[in-house]
């Protein structure tokens, strides 16, 4: 079984239910899960190294060590997927969370019983209705057949898993705000420390996973960390919902072995550049992610080989530039809806962003002035990393800081020549 | 004036509250979903229910795009506008609204038929351009398929 994560998806049609989902093989990890004790499904997960697929890549099992255990660790705990996908060019969650839904109820009963957690959510974002349905649905499956509710399967077990739609905002998607989403405020992030997994949800341990790292747990616990492993050609075990949107031959998604390179997915599996289009760039893991160009080819999509190439991975789906798109207009759409979606929390983000966005507006439309790349070069480290309450403002500038690197050229014939070399092909 | 409905799914959902301001969100979706927006005074009465004062509660919901603090049409366009679909050429969709339409991002047409808003990435960029109207969803759309989609939306 080399595709876990996709084996029971049928594109087109309804997901599998409960019963044909048990007949694939599906909730066998939730049996030996509950035979075990938590700490030992943490260590299996630990041995794995799985790495979160949101976009940060960190260490899922360690993640989970830091929640208090035994009996007096404070109650309730919480286990909440991560399902408001919204990163700009990403959509390999959507695929997941419409056309496999029990996997993500399993990933959720097996993880919430390894940090002996017995409340669950799957926060969903608001446009993923199709999706809030489907699980819906195999939630209420899932009570009626016992994998829910009180005494799972007779192991003395309690999980209580409920739905949150959210109502829409993209700052929902950082762990900590999503946990003042699910309190009924305004998703403005938190100070950490501490961490949720110590002071969460309610101020009680919480664990906020991606809806693809929880997809995962159950093929982990099932066939062990060897052979998740082996999956994949990189450290990071595993394989990887891999996307490529943009002026390529076959934009999609395709589960694949962590470690593809960037060729084989823009070429291999999105067919190349649509016909009269040639490549100068693309964003790997969405649009809080540094450009990488040509000369990176044959980078390996993992998270260490991507940072080396001075990129991230983040969601692992490539955003592609095309030679007939003008780079300041790509860059200006993303700080657009960085501006946007901030929260105002901190005065970098809420005041850095327009003043960002107002540049580039001005250099796309001819009327940018000498001084201002080195204005935009400063706000990219205003806006840097240790600056900010999280992590939206540093992710914005990723893409900006690139451009300037690689496409410097083309911001300078914009300001020197007092207009868009490329308007023509925006206006078709 | 909140109907009996939709009291009945807000006290629903405090059942089973850790806090009653956790329930913000779900009643006002839910306050929005029967009514098609929140107003001034369905958002005082949800305020207490939920024992906020009105001003806590609009805080709260003028953070979140899809409480509608205004009234909106009755389908609402979403016209995704981010890389992915500015890329793929979102422009053509927002012209064909503007001259069939008479109407640009944040309006609604006289006879309150469509209101089209912009919308953050839509996680269908493999099918770019995208937008919804109302929960459906579509993509790629191209300017020739936009009377057939708007049609059913009557």
């Amino acid at each position: 079984m080399d595709k876990p994560l996709t084996k029971n998806i049928r594109p087109g049609q309804e997901p599998l239910s409960l019963k044909e989902y048990e007949k694939a093989g599906g909730y066998q990890s939730v049996r030996k899960a509950l035979a075990m004790s938590p700490q030992d499904v943490q260590n299996i997960v630990k041995a794995s190294n799985l790495r979160g697929r949101g976009g940060a890549g960190f260490p899922t099992g360690a993640k989970w060590s830091f929640v208090p255990m035994g009996k007096d660790a404070p109650r309730p705990k919480y286990l909440v997927v991560n399902a408001d996908e919204m990163e700009p060019g990403t959509f390999k969650d959507r695929i997941l969370l419409e056309g496999d839904p029990h996997q993500i109820i399993e990933g959720v009963i097996t993880s919430a019983y390894a940090i002996e957690a017995e409340q669950a959510f799957i926060f969903i974002r608001w446009a993923y209705k199709l999706a809030a349905r489907r699980l819906e649905a195999a939630v209420a499956e899932a009570y009626e057949h016992n994998y829910l509710g009180k005494n799972i399967l007779g192991s003395g077990f309690n999980l209580d898993l409920r739905i949150h739609v959210s109502a829409g905002r993209y700052i929902c998607g950082e762990e900590t705000a999503l946990l003042n989403a699910l309190e009924g405020k305004r998703a403005t992030p938190r100070a950490k420390p501490p961490f949720p997994q110590v002071c969460g949800l309610f101020g009680k341990p919480t664990i906020v996973n991606n809806a693809e790292t929880i997809a995962n747990i159950p093929h982990i616990v099932n066939n062990g960390p060897e052979w998740f492993k082996s999956l994949s050609t990189s450290p990071d075990g595993g394989t990887k919902l891999y996307g490529v949107s943009g002026r390529v031959k076959k934009p999609g998604a395709w589960e694949l072995p962590m470690g593809v390179t960037v060729r084989e997915l823009l070429e291999n599996h999105a067919g190349g550049m649509q016909d009269g289009y040639t490549f100068r760039g693309l964003l790997p893991g969405g649009a809080s992610t540094d450009f990488l160009v040509a000369e990176h080819l044959d980078v390996k999509m993992d998270f260490d080989s991507v940072m080396k190439a001075g990129s991230r991975m983040g969601t692992g789906t490539m955003i592609v530039l095309d030679n007939r798109t003008c780079p300041v207009g790509f860059v200006h759409n993303l700080e657009v809806f960085f501006r946007r979606e901030s929260c105002g929390w901190c005065t970098p983000c809420r005041e850095g962003l327009p003043w960002i966005e107002k540049l580039l507006r001005a250099i796309e439309n001819g009327e940018g002035e000498p001084g201002d790349i080195e204005l935009l070069a400063q706000q990219c480290k205003l806006l840097g990393p240790g600056n900010t309450y999280c992590a939206l403002a540093p992710g914005a500038v990723e893409p900006l800081q690139s451009a300037i690197k690689y496409f410097r050229e083309d911001f300078e014939k914009h300001i020197r020549d007092k207009n868009c070399p490329w308007t023509k092909a925006q206006t078709g | 004036m909140l109907s009996e409905q939709v009291k009945q799914k807000i006290n629903a959902e405090l059942a089973h509250c850790v806090t009653k301001q956790s329930v913000a969100i779900d009643a006002l979706n839910i306050v929005q979903r029967h009514q098609g927006w929140v107003s001034d005074e369905g958002l005082r009465e949800v305020a207490r229910m939920l024992e906020m004062t009105p001003v806590e509660l609009d805080a709260v919901a003028t953070f979140y795009s899809f409480i509608f603090r205004k009234p909106v049409g009755r389908h609402v366009i979403l016209v995704c506008d981010s890389i992915s679909c500015w890329v793929m050429g979102h422009n053509p969709l927002l012209v064909y609204l503007k001259t069939n339409f008479g109407i640009r991002f944040g309006e609604t047409t006289e006879d309150k038929r469509f209101t089209l808003l912009p919308v953050s990435c839509l996680g269908a960029c493999e099918r770019a351009p995208a937008m919804m109207v109302n929960d459906d969803l579509y993509g790629p759309v191209t300017p020739e398929m936009m009377e057939k989609i708007l049609k059913k939306y009557v």
